[in-house]
């Protein structure tokens, strides 16, 4: 009932530094997993599955890339959909190229195909910051697109680059039901963001953190830029690559390179600003937000449009939610630029201090 | 006093400096002696910050040499002064504003850290092993500090003089040889200056840490540093010890005269 560190008394470092401190924090995760694991397989439906919950996990997954990059690091980028694209195209190259690849090993290698050219375009991360970083980013985001579709031995010499990827069998267990499928992205997911938490709690991630607030201070104190640049950039294009490898498998089912559009980047930029910069649980709060609102809006405004007696045509919904969309995002980036994390937080820290605020 | 000046560990000669036309430092050479406290003076825009930049190889100067512990270069590069033993604190003050204080001091100990991005991911062998035993020194220099309240605030919710403070420490968690401090009493009421002083005065006695140190106010030069060098416009004019310098007519009337 009660949110409280009282009478939690840390006598060791150790349990100082767990990776959940406070007891009801550690209740808390244990109980969403379950539910995650447990419960909601047993009664979502398929269209749960394959419309909420499997785009919800990948693109939490893209987001916690982005993050990873954006609010540890510090530097922008508008090219995470590129990213997601290496990763789906890689594992696709791999599965059809390679005879008898493992499904986990070709995700594997895309991210790390992601890594690599993540990489490559870091590289003027070095010289570069904030803006013109960006614009850096985005031809990441329009050359690797381009590439897609320009060159056909990318996507096995299919027409204009689609690429119908084939079912997913891990040591003879078809993935064929959403279900499953479910399961096994939550399964990644879950160890990919318990990894991520631990680099950012970690000499990794104060490294991050440091050339993020301040990279002369953090280059005199011993941190070398490249490296660390270019590991941020490495990680997040990984998780995006990752994510864009489940896109392709456990989601869509089949991709063209244009899915992989800067539209795509921005969404998942959204999720971060509104989410949480900087938050592993901004990533995933961030993710629902945005996927979650215009399913909403879809329900809400036609409903509402009754209500009112109003007529609302189908293209006056789509107009309004894209300037609720708009709406929301400016309120985050004036009012509270560390998303809903940091108002999730300020609840907890209201919580723990409650009834007695000061 | 207890502790024992030894030789000379870092000698700075015909230093140069130039930012396009601007002469930040011209001709300048001292030397800074093992255990001492070595005080730079002079007006505003006198080129002491450029001094500090150019001992830690922040600014590359265009003439000159460093002779650092017996060996001679022409500059110095961040990466290795720091891992030769120095640490420094900013005029305006370089924390790393989103992170805990905590973090900000743990940070300071990076070099000291083996560990990779694999074995921190899987928070695994060395990767836990580390945070520990760094935590562990972590909170010595916390202790040392008096900020065991703000362990865990980040700290650019920290009042100024608070902020000063955790910035010295983040210096000191990395163990240094030798410490460059960039003003660390400007803007500080005469309570927190006090207690800086003493900071810097218990760092210099106990661990025996060099001292590299710029400072406005006269009256805590005077107190506390070995020597002094005073610089104006870019120019060496006084070197020597407190009482020395204090006397020297040309710094009265380029430095002392002016502020008086
Ligand atoms: N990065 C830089 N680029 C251009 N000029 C610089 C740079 N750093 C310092 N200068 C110039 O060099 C001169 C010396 O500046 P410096 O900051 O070293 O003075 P200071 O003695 O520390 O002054 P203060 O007491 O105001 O801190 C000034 O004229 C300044 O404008
Ligand atoms: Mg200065």
């Amino acid at each position: 009932m009660f949110y409280r560190e009282t009478g939690q008394f840390k006598t060791s470092y150790a349990a100082d530094q767990q990776i959940f401190p406070i007891r009801q924090d550690r209740i808390g995760i244990v109980l969403l997993l379950a539910f995650a694991f447990l419960a909601l397989p047993l009664f979502a439906s398929n269209y749960w599955f394959n419309a909420i919950l499997i785009p919800f996990l990948i693109f939490a997954l893209a987001a916690l890339g982005l993050n990873i990059l954006t609010g540890y690091a510090g530097q922008l980028s508008l090219g995470s959909a590129a990213f997601m694209a290496v990763g789906a195209y890689a594992a696709y190259n791999f599965q059809v190229r390679v005879d008898g690849m493992p499904v986990l090993l070709s995700f594997i290698l895309a991210g790390m195909t992601a890594a690599g050219v993540g990489i490559l375009f870091g590289l003027p991360s070095l010289r570069i910051k904030g803006f013109y970083l960006a614009v850096a980013t985005l031809a990441a985001q329009f050359f690797i697109v381009w590439c897609l579709t320009k060159f056909p031995y990318l996507s096995n010499n299919s027409s204009s680059g689609v690429i119908s990827v084939p079912n997913v069998e891990i040591l003879g267990f078809k993935f064929d039901t959403p279900q499953s499928r479910y399961l096994l992205v939550l399964t990644i997911v879950s160890v990919l963001a318990l990894l991520a938490k631990n680099m950012v709690r970690s000499t990794t991630g104060r490294a991050w953190m440091a050339v993020r607030d301040m990279d002369v201070a953090a280059e005199v104190i011993g941190i070398r830029l490249m490296r660390t640049k270019l590991l941020a950039f490495a990680v997040s294009s990984f998780y995006c690559g990752v994510a864009g490898a489940l896109y392709a498998f456990c989601y869509l089912g089949s991709v063209e390179p244009d899915g992989f559009s800067l539209d795509l980047s921005f969404k998942i930029l959204f999720m971060i600003i509104v989410g949480g910069v900087g938050s592993i649980l901004g990533s995933f709060l961030g993710a629902a937000f945005i996927l979650l609102l215009p399913i909403f809006l879809d329900i809400a405004l036609p409903a509402l449009s009754e209500l009112l007696g109003l007529p609302f045509g189908s293209a006056t919904v789509s107009h309004i939610q894209l300037m609720i969309f708009g709406a929301l995002i400016m309120f985050f980036l004036i009012v509270e630029p560390h998303g809903l994390a940091r108002l999730w937080q300020i609840g907890k820290e209201k919580l723990r201090l409650w009834p007695f605020p000061h | 006093m207890a502790r024992q000046i030894g030789e000379v560990i870092l000698d700075l000669k015909n230093i140069s400096l130039r930012f396009g036309g601007v002469k930040a430092l011209t001709d300048i050479s001292f030397n800074v002696r093992e255990h001492e406290i070595r005080a730079i003076i002079g007006p505003n825009g006198a080129g002491k910050s450029s001094m500090l930049n150019v001992i830690n190889g922040v600014y590359h100067p265009q003439e000159g040499e460093i002779i650092f512990r017996g060996e001679h270069r022409k500059d110095m590069n961040t990466h290795e002064a720091a891992a030769a033993g120095f640490a420094r604190t900013f005029q305006n003050i370089a924390l790393f504003k989103g992170m805990s204080v905590l973090d900000n001091l743990m940070t300071g100990r990076n070099l000291k850290m083996k560990s990779n991005f694999l074995q921190h991911a899987l928070w695994w062998g060395p990767a836990k092993r580390e945070e520990l035993e760094h935590r562990r020194k972590v909170e010595e220099v916390v202790d040392f500090l008096e900020i065991e309240h703000i362990r865990k605030t980040p700290v650019g919710r920290l009042p100024y003089g608070l902020q000063k403070r955790v910035e010295l420490g983040r210096a000191l968690a990395a163990e240094p040889s030798i410490l460059l401090l960039d003003e660390p009493m400007a803007g500080m009421n005469v309570e927190e200056k006090q207690d800086m002083c003493r900071f810097i005065l218990d760092v210099n006695d106990q661990l025996g840490t060099t001292i590299v140190l710029i400072e406005h106010d006269m009256g805590v030069v005077m107190d506390i540093s070995d020597r002094v060098v005073v610089l104006d416009y870019g120019k060496k004019i006084g070197d020597g010890e407190p009482d020395e310098v204090k006397n020297n007519p040309e710094v009265i009337a380029a430095y002392l005269g002016t502020q008086h």
